[in-house]
């Protein structure tokens, strides 16, 4: 019963959110003049032909990787109640690194593949590990040294990319990495629409999918079934009561950061491996911040963001077709910022009302109820880390 | 409130047989090429419409052309990072629109790779040579933008009192620095030992430098206190706060793009002494006549510069009047090939 009413609470601050979002979004568009009706009918067309039907299942899976991949980043920090909006400079570094030394090496097809998914992992960690190594010997607040980390990291890959790894010519309009060779490129999964008897799209599906399904089992397990994860979440709900209980703090900072960064390092892989097979001066640019909005959205768990994810990118598909329909598309980013708005509101709630609840049950002297996540990574649970520094330094 | 529901619902089925109308028309325009009619697709470069630069140019030029042909438009954005470019192009391909037009260079990687997967409509591309592809269905257009930037820094020198003038440019990128160096060396041809001070906004890769007149403003102050006294800048909307920071030190500024003298406040008139006109308006116009008139040579570059009057200087406002015989001599000295203008700093 209980465990039936805890997810029950947990889905129902999703779901209050989403509806909230949509009123809202419908109401800015009657206030435009157009016809919510209509944007509805859009966002759920997925195309006249078989083939527009499985593309657009195409882009949307295409552009759910990555964005869980950045939320699946950004979720380990903050289930330890650590901010990490360097994801952005993290992937972005990790990116240009990987396709500069994957297109560099010639090794045999898994080999190769595997290699540029270490470099890019490594990147990633290093890049985060700065913030964790700042945090725990100066005291450094990671949200700060983060977003500074991020202004390095993007004037770093843009010297990187002008500079020693540049691919493309002399004057070309886009300045590019160089390709990675045919063995270092992650193969589609378009034979699967044949197995199940769809069509084929025009684009290919992402066979990096396989390896963001496997990074979120891995950190699920992590989180849910190991010591290291128990002490992740024990550090992220009180700080003082995981010392106390002899977890070293400063070890979990640098060993979070490092895992947060070393997915981050993931989150450009699926575009450079899958399509363009470049890192250049038009890359897919912000991912890092959607990340933190999808984490939210998913409440910080890998299935959650598996969900957010795909409902972020259903939402993005649709920017096209609403414009066809004469509908802007800022209404997608409407939905989207409202949607995230609405779901950190009603996460407060629902934490305040399990707690009510759970003190109604238990009598006058019950403890906070110990099973709501940290509310706001940024509020609270971080600052009593810093405190808790300050205190042991 | 149920008859706002009733208009509501009669609004979308209204909508939605329009929709099923455009699909109709599909099957048949998409074989032929131009019966008359034109069908104009537009895929906006980052910022859509309204940006007051490079997007609106273009539309412009789109729609002048429909209103002189008839026939009708559809414009698309990008989503904010970026992401579904691909996903206009072949939307707009799939919906029968022919010729489809992708404003801006950001576009040239994947619109070779589309042109070739919709072989019955045309595409155009902003900006980017498409020449070397060897796609039948592409055609570019593309700008002498070092021309131009010749003559606003052959402007910029003869006006210049200290012998020490300035360059804003947007994002580091291969496009600006065509600016950068067709300015620098004009600025050269009049004045050898003229002091040229070059400031770009954003990194390559980050085109945040467009979009950031605070930046422009600081870059540009920063530029009037070490004693430059004429600005050239080609930042897109950062080139407000260029024009800011000229009136607040009672210097000069360039324009960009179109003639921004026309679009500039009363106090900005009175600093913006020419702007080096980019013509994508008359381009894109050009492009979607020969489209229509059947004379269209695709496959190749159509390239626009002095000669063609794709890009040039502005007069509005007066202040070049009294230079305006020795802009002209460099004019026709780039258009018989006697200057040759660099396009790389």
């Amino acid at each position: 019963m209980t465990a039936l009413r805890r997810t029950g609470s947990a889905l129902l601050a999703p779901a209050l959110a989403v509806v909230f979002a949509v009123v809202i979004t419908a109401l800015v568009i009657l206030a435009i003049g157009e016809n919510p009706s209509t944007a509805l009918r859009v966002l759920f067309d997925f195309g006249d032909t078989p083939a527009q039907q499985t593309q657009a299942i195409v882009v949307v899976l295409n552009r759910a990787v990555p964005l869980f991949l950045a939320g699946l980043a950004v979720s380990v920090a903050f289930r330890m109640g650590l901010f990490n909006i360097g994801v952005e400079g993290q992937y972005r570094m990790a990116t240009v690194l990987a396709a500069g030394a994957g297109a560099a090496v010639s090794l045999p097809a898994p080999l190769h593949v595997v290699f540029v998914i270490v470099v890019a992992m490594l990147v990633g960690a290093f890049w985060a590990g700065i913030v964790a190594v700042l945090k725990v010997t100066r005291g450094v607040s990671e949200v700060i040294s983060s977003i500074m980390l991020n202004f390095i990291a993007l004037g770093t890959a843009s010297w990187l990319l002008t500079g020693p790894l540049r691919g493309s010519e002399e004057g070309a309009a886009i300045i590019t990495t160089k390709d990675l060779p045919e063995s270092g490129q992650f193969p589609g999964l378009n034979g699967l629409f044949d197995v199940i008897g769809l069509a084929q799209p025009r684009g290919e599906l992402y066979g990096f999918l396989l390896v963001a399904v496997v990074a979120g089992i891995v950190i699920a397990v992590l989180l849910k079934r190991t010591r290291f994860g128990f002490d992740l979440r024990a550090t992220g709900m009180s700080p003082s009561a995981a010392t106390a209980s002899g977890i070293d703090a400063r070890r979990m900072v640098i060993k979070t950061m490092l895992i947060s960064g070393a997915v981050a390092g993931l989150i450009g892989l699926p575009d450079l491996m899958g399509r363009t097979h470049h890192f250049g001066t038009e890359f897919t640019a912000g991912l890092g911040f959607l990340g933190i909005a999808v984490a939210l959205l998913g409440r910080n768990s890998p299935l959650g963001i598996a969900f957010a994810a795909l409902l972020f990118a259903f939402l993005d598909r649709a920017a096209v077709p609403l414009q066809f329909a004469d509908i802007p598309a800022s209404v997608v980013t409407i939905i989207q910022g409202t949607i995230v708005l609405a779901v950190v509101v009603a996460n407060e709630i629902a934490r305040q009302l399990t707690r009510r609840r759970a003190e109604g049950e238990t009598g006058q002297a019950a403890p906070p109820a110990p099973e709501s996540p940290p509310a706001g990574p940024a509020g609270t649970a971080g600052s009593r880390i810093d405190e808790h520094q300050g205190a042991g330094a | 409130m149920t008859k706002a529901a009733a208009l509501l619902l009669a609004g979308g089925l209204a909508l939605s047989a329009c929709a099923s109308d455009e699909d109709g028309d599909n099957g048949s325009n998409a074989g032929g090429g131009s019966d008359g009619e034109l069908k104009v697709g537009v895929a906006y470069d980052t910022g859509g419409r309204g940006d007051k630069s490079f997007n609106d140019s273009a539309i412009a030029g789109v729609e002048a052309a429909v209103d002189e042909l008839g026939g009708e438009i559809e414009e698309l954005s990008p989503n904010e990072d970026d992401s579904n470019r691909e996903e206009l192009l072949t939307q707009l391909a799939d919906a029968g629109y022919n010729p489809v037009i992708a404003v801006g260079f950001a576009y040239g990687d994947i619109i070779a790779d589309i042109a070739a997967d919709y072989p019955e409509t045309q595409f155009a591309i902003v900006d980017t040579s498409v020449e070397d592809l060897g796609v039948d269905n592409l055609t570019g257009l593309v700008f002498a933008e070092e021309q131009g930037s010749f003559l606003a820094g052959v402007a910029a020198a003869s006006k210049s009192v200290t012998g020490h003038i300035g360059f804003v440019g947007g994002q580091q990128s291969p496009l600006i620095e065509k600016f950068e160096a067709g300015y620098v060396a004009g600025a050269q041809a009049v004045k050898p030992d003229v002091v040229v001070d070059t400031v770009y906004l954003s990194p390559a890769g980050d085109g945040s430098g467009f979009g950031d007149p605070e930046g422009g403003k600081v870059a540009a102050q920063g530029m009037y206190q070490a004693g430059a006294d004429i600005v050239f800048h080609a930042a897109g909307g950062s080139g407000e706060g260029v024009f800011e920071a000229a009136v607040e030190a009672g210097q000069r500024a360039i324009g960009v793009d179109s003639d921004q003298y026309l679009s500039a406040s009363p106090d900005q008139q009175a600093v913006i002494m020419t702007s080096m006109l980019k013509r994508v308006d008359l381009a894109v116009e050009d492009y979607l006549t020969s489209f229509a008139d059947d004379s269209l040579e695709s496959g190749t570059d159509i390239v626009n510069d002095l000669s063609t009057e794709g890009v040039g200087l502005s007069e509005s406002g007066g202040y070049i009047e009294d230079i305006q015989d020795v802009i002209e001599d460099f004019r026709q000295q780039i258009i018989d090939g006697d200057v040759e203008v660099p396009t790389t700093p």
